[in-house]
Order: C-alpha cells, then sequence, then structure tokens
C-alpha cells in the first residue's frame, strides 16, 4: 500500500490540473463512501481517530534517522517515511527555506512540543496521540490528548479570528460528505513537525474530513502562508480509528513533564 | 430536608420544576451551550451569617460587598495593582456575567453550609503535606513548590496550595470561571476555559479503568436520570486535593437544565478518609453568550521565569551584600 502511496502521489505531482481528484485516488483507490449519519443527517463523524505515520517527524520524505540526544539511543531515532505533501516538497520561499534549516539544526532549543506547547493545525492531528472528535450541530470539538489541546469547530456563528491563538480559530462547514474547516487567527510559534517546518501568523488551513471506511477518515489540509510559501499546497492522510473496546484519550498533561526542563535553570542552587 | 422545591428556585432565580429542557437530535436532554459559575457566594457560610439564604436586598448587598472586596486588591499603585488590574482586564467578576444565588453558602449539606468535620487521617494527610511541602524548601526555591495554578497544572478556587483543582466538582476559579458544554451520542463534553481543560464523559456503563490509572481531574461516568445528567468521577491521581481530599474522593454531580438560561448544578463530595461524613454543594450554571477563548496558560508562562529569576537574583544579591560586610 505504502508503493501504491509513492506512485499515486508521484502522478498526482505531475498531474497538475488534478489537485482535486488526487485527494480521493492518492490512498488505496477509494471508491465513493456514504458515512453513517447523525440524528440531524449528517455524516457521523464521531469517534476517536489518530494517523498512522511519521509526519510529526518529517511531513516530506525522509529517512530513518538517529535520535538528537544520544543517550536515548534507538528510543527516539527518527522513523523513515514517505511524506505526506503532495507532490514531494514543500514550496517554501528561499529565505524561509533557509530558517527552515536552522530550525532544525536548533531543533532541542526551537521545537515547541519539545517544551509541550500547543501543537497547532494541523500539526495536532497526526501526531502520534490519539484525538476524539465529539460532533454536535453548532460546535464540533476535536480534543487532543497531547497537552490536552482543543478546537471548538464553529458550524454555525462564523465569524473572522477575534484573536490570534495556538489552535487557531475554526469555522467549519459541511460539503457532501466531507466537514471542512477554515483555520485563521494563529500565531507564528508552531511548526509542522519535529524537522523545522514552519509557518508565520498569516498562515491559513483548509481541512477536509471526509469517511472514507467505517473505520479511517481521509484527511486533507490546504496551506497557505504567502509570507512562507511561494503558493499554496496540500498534505493528506489517512486516519485510523480506535476500534479497541472502551477506547479513551488518556491524559498526557505534559506540562509536568518539561518544567525542569524550562525552569530547571533557576532552581534554588544549595549553599555551599 | 428543608425545602427541596424552593432550593431551585433561590439557587436560580426564574427557574422552576416544570420547565421542559430541550433535546438534542438524538434525544439528550440539551445542556449545551456556553455557562459560567462565576459568582460572589462563598463555598462556606460566612462566620456571621446563620441563616441559608439571603433576602434578594441582604444578597446584592453581599455581592456589593464581595466586588468591594475584589476592587480593594487592585487599588492603584499598589502590589496587587501592578500584577493584574482586574478591572482594566476585565477580569472583575461584575464586569461580565455572573451567576446571581440566594444561598449564602454554596455548601447545602451539612446544614449549616461548612464544611464537615476532617477525621483524624485527613490531619495527619494534611500535616504531611505540610511538612512535605516545607521539606522543598522556600516557596519560591523551586518551580515544583509554586502553586498547581501557578504552573498552569490546573485551574485553582485560589492561589492556595490545596484550594487547587480543576474539578470535579466544578468550583468558581478566580476570573473567567467559563465552561463549554457539547454532546455527542454516547458523550456529554465539558470544557473549562482555564487551563483548556476537556472532561469527555461516556454515557455507557463501560468500568472504570484500573485504580493505577489516576488523573488529575480524576475519570468520569455518565448516565440520565429523567433530565439530569448525573456523573460520578474517581480514579484522582491526589496532586491536586480538593480542601485536602485524598485520591480516593468520589464525586457524583446532577446537571439538570431548570431554564433556558440556567443549569442547577449539585455536587456531592464523598471521601471517609478526609471527612466524617460526605457534603454537598449547589449552585447555578449561568448561560453566558461566548465563545470563550484558548488559555494558553503554560505557553504564556513568563510569571514563573520571573519569580524564580527574580528570587535567584535577590539571593545573589545577599550574598554579595554579606561578603563585603565581612570584607569591610
Amino acid at each position: 500500500m505504502r508503493k501504491r502511496f509513492v506512485t499515486s502521489m508521484t502522478a498526482a505531482g505531475i498531474t497538475t490540473a488534478g489537485l482535486l481528484l488526487a485527494g480521493t485516488t492518492a490512498i488505496g483507490q477509494t471508491p465513493a463512501y456514504r458515512a453513517p449519519r447523525t440524528a440531524d443527517g449528517k455524516p457521523n463523524l464521531n469517534g476517536i481517530w489518530q494517523a498512522l505515520n511519521s509526519a510529526n517527524w518529517d511531513i516530506e520524505a525522509h529517512p530513518a534517522g538517529p535520535s538528537i540526544v544520544r543517550e536515548l539511543g534507538a528510543i527516539a531515532a527518527v522513523p523513515g517515511g514517505l511524506g505526506v505533501v503532495e507532490g514531494g516538497e514543500i514550496p517554501y520561499r528561499p529565505e524561509a527555506l533557509a530558517t527552515r534549516k536552522e530550525n532544525a539544526a536548533n531543533q532541542l532549543k526551537l521545537d515547541p512540543e519539545i517544551k509541550c506547547y500547543l501543537p497547532g493545525v494541523p500539526r495536532a492531528t497526526y501526531m502520534p496521540f490519539p484525538f476524539q472528535i465529539i460532533q454536535s450541530q453548532k460546535h464540533i470539538m476535536i480534543v487532543h490528548e497531547y497537552a490536552g489541546a482543543v478546537r471548538t469547530i464553529y458550524m454555525d456563528k462564523h465569524r473572522e479570528a477575534p484573536a490570534d491563538s495556538w489552535m487557531g480559530w475554526s469555522n467549519g462547514h459541511w460539503e457532501g460528505e466531507s466537514l471542512v474547516v477554515d483555520t485563521t487567527g494563529f500565531n507564528d510559534r508552531t511548526w509542522f513537525d519535529r524537522a523545522g517546518n514552519f509557518h508565520s501568523d498569516a498562515l491559513h488551513v483548509v481541512e477536509r474530513f471526509t469517511a472514507r471506511s467505517p473505520e479511517t477518515l481521509m484527511y486533507e489540509a490546504t496551506i497557505e502562508d504567502p509570507n512562507v510559501f511561494t503558493r499554496s499546497w496540500k498534505m493528506s492522510m489517512p486516519l485510523y480509528r480506535h476500534v479497541e473496546r472502551d477506547a479513551r484519550l488518556m491524559e498526557f498533561r505534559c506540562v509536568e513533564f518539561v518544567e525542569d526542563l524550562i525552569y530547571g535553570n533557576l532552581r534554588k542552587q544549595p549553599s555551599k | 430536608m428543608a425545602g427541596q422545591v424552593p432550593s431551585t428556585t433561590r439557587t436560580i432565580g426564574a427557574a422552576t420544576k416544570s420547565y421542559t429542557p430541550p433535546r438534542t437530535p438524538d434525544g439528550q436532554p440539551d445542556l449545551q451551550g456556553f455557562w459560567t459559575d462565576s459568582t460572589y457566594t462563598p463555598l462556606e457560610r460566612p462566620k456571621d451569617v446563620t441563616k441559608e439564604f439571603y433576602t434578594k436586598e441582604e444578597a446584592a448587598e453581599a455581592e456589593m460587598r464581595a466586588a468591594e472586596r475584589e476592587r480593594e486588591q487592585t487599588e492603584p499603585g499598589t502590589v496587587g495593582d501592578v500584577h493584574y488590574d482586574l478591572a482594566q482586564f476585565g477580569l472583575r467578576k461584575s464586569q461580565s456575567t455572573f451567576a446571581r444565588n440566594l444561598r449564602t453558602s454554596l455548601i447545602v449539606d451539612p446544614p449549616d453550609g461548612k464544611l464537615p468535620p476532617v477525621t483524624a487521617e485527613g490531619q495527619s494527610r494534611a500535616a504531611d503535606r505540610v511538612a512535605r511541602r516545607k521539606a522543598l524548601g522556600g516557596p519560591y526555591d523551586a518551580v515544583q513548590n509554586m502553586p498547581l495554578s501557578a504552573r498552569c497544572l490546573v485551574s485553582a478556587m485560589g492561589l492556595g496550595y490545596d484550594d487547587a483543582g480543576s474539578g470535579p466538582p466544578l468550583l468558581p476559579t478566580g476570573y473567567n470561571s467559563n465552561y463549554q458544554i457539547v454532546q455527542a451520542p454516547g458523550y456529554v463534553m465539558i470544557l473549562t476555559e482555564i487551563i483548556h481543560n476537556a472532561r469527555i464523559i461516556p454515557l455507557d456503563v463501560r468500568p472504570q479503568p484500573p485504580r493505577k490509572i489516576r488523573e488529575w481531574m480524576g475519570i468520569s461516568r455518565g448516565r440520565w436520570e429523567g433530565n439530569t445528567l448525573v456523573v460520578e468521577t474517581t480514579n484522582f491521581n491526589g496532586k491536586s486535593p480538593l480542601r485536602g481530599a485524598s485520591e480516593n474522593m468520589r464525586v457524583t454531580e446532577r446537571f439538570t437544565r431548570v431554564a433556558d438560561n440556567a443549569i442547577l448544578y449539585r455536587f456531592t463530595v464523598e471521601d471517609e478518609a478526609t471527612w466524617v461524613r460526605p457534603w454537598t454543594g449547589e449552585m447555578p450554571l449561568q448561560k453566558i453568550e461566548g465563545p470563550i477563548f484558548e488559555h494558553a496558560c503554560h505557553e504564556g508562562n513568563y510569571g514563573v521565569a520571573n519569580i524564580l529569576s527574580g528570587a535567584r537574583a535577590e539571593e545573589k544579591r545577599a550574598a554579595e551584600g554579606a561578603t563585603k560586610k565581612s570584607a569591610k
């Protein structure tokens, strides 16, 4: 399946006119699937979902690599991945490419995930943690296990982001089988992955969540940020349902785990 | 029990027992929307008050006195004012919607409106906690010595150490004591604005996870009893003890929508290792327009870093002063 993914992604790169089609055909040639409905007749996306890929390490194609902390050996080594960016490469502006390199070189110091900061969008979706969709008519909640990050998707009163935030301001609507979420109002402090891929506060993300089988969703995110990229670009991946009995989001309140890292240098030293 | 029926109407002005809540498309009583439990009513009945309910006039006066005290905290030119000018940021309770209540305390049982006596075990646990905290050193020696709410781990009623807890039970935080409730088939989610805590409550009859799985806000199970959502929570981790409770505390909450703009919220805390008897509180959740904003507390926590570095700078200065003195 991985091989087929690569082939069709390359094809999508060549067929520049077929971007919309590529979303539905890129992964496993999904036949049209009609999701079960909620009581109010919308596709029912409720559930606990998780990506199963290495996009959180690097959304572009990357080979496996060593851990940035030598002592952690294979535990924190990087698993390889074929990438989730359609067309293969992120269209950075030249000066932004330099910033990405700098970010990657200083990951220990700069990666917001290391400090347990809110992950932003779309990164929250493909971190190696589950998230739960709680779907109602006016508000659809996406609650992430990682750092307890939360998004409210406003289905009723669409409005401009009233303030910048880490997780952005999300307006949503239904387009047939898809939940379409338009998110703006980001700050410039989150990354797309651990490889230093980044954005500015001009980031605009349009996501599509589409059921493709009872246990999988198709996820697409179109990224727009004229400060950083020469054009808009898209990533896509399947999301998998947690089907185990009594599945639940566990608590991952990581603030406690990073306090010594962030504030340890300010600890009172024992007097000599 | 003196007057169950009037208690609803006196906790929530216009509410009536005959109110029929709207339903969600899947048939649950609809509790959805944005709510606040911001209130001037204290958890425990004030010393000089002996009755359960104020008159309307007395309640208004008590609110005014409490608002006055809030104002005193931020007298211009004082340290409090430098830290937080509550009025400037619209954080005074009286500056936004708060839940009016004729009750003199949130605690309705015991009938004296006070927490029950603490057991011997509870007292020795409290003493242990104080001793352990002392052993850690001064309050600004390390981040771990600071209050949980300052560390952005959980929200708090006050800034005290044993006052912390994002619930359950829901208890008013100092400011922005706001909630968002969203319901989906089989689930109710309650988001607390402060520290963005989302509590996802399954409505099926699944068993609790093993006792070794313990979380800051415990683990909740819910069910509908008529129009009332009943939520039971156990498996607390004991790190944010509500008024000195043990990790085996059990909380039962009852949410009943009694008006378009009000939910009657009632909670019972059981912990025989801490109190000689269970205790129960009751308060209204008042509808607010919303939205609630992202509370990225940890991400913007300059307070902890500044307080700790201030403390280190003072120590350094004191040490240098001592060296100079001894050199003379």
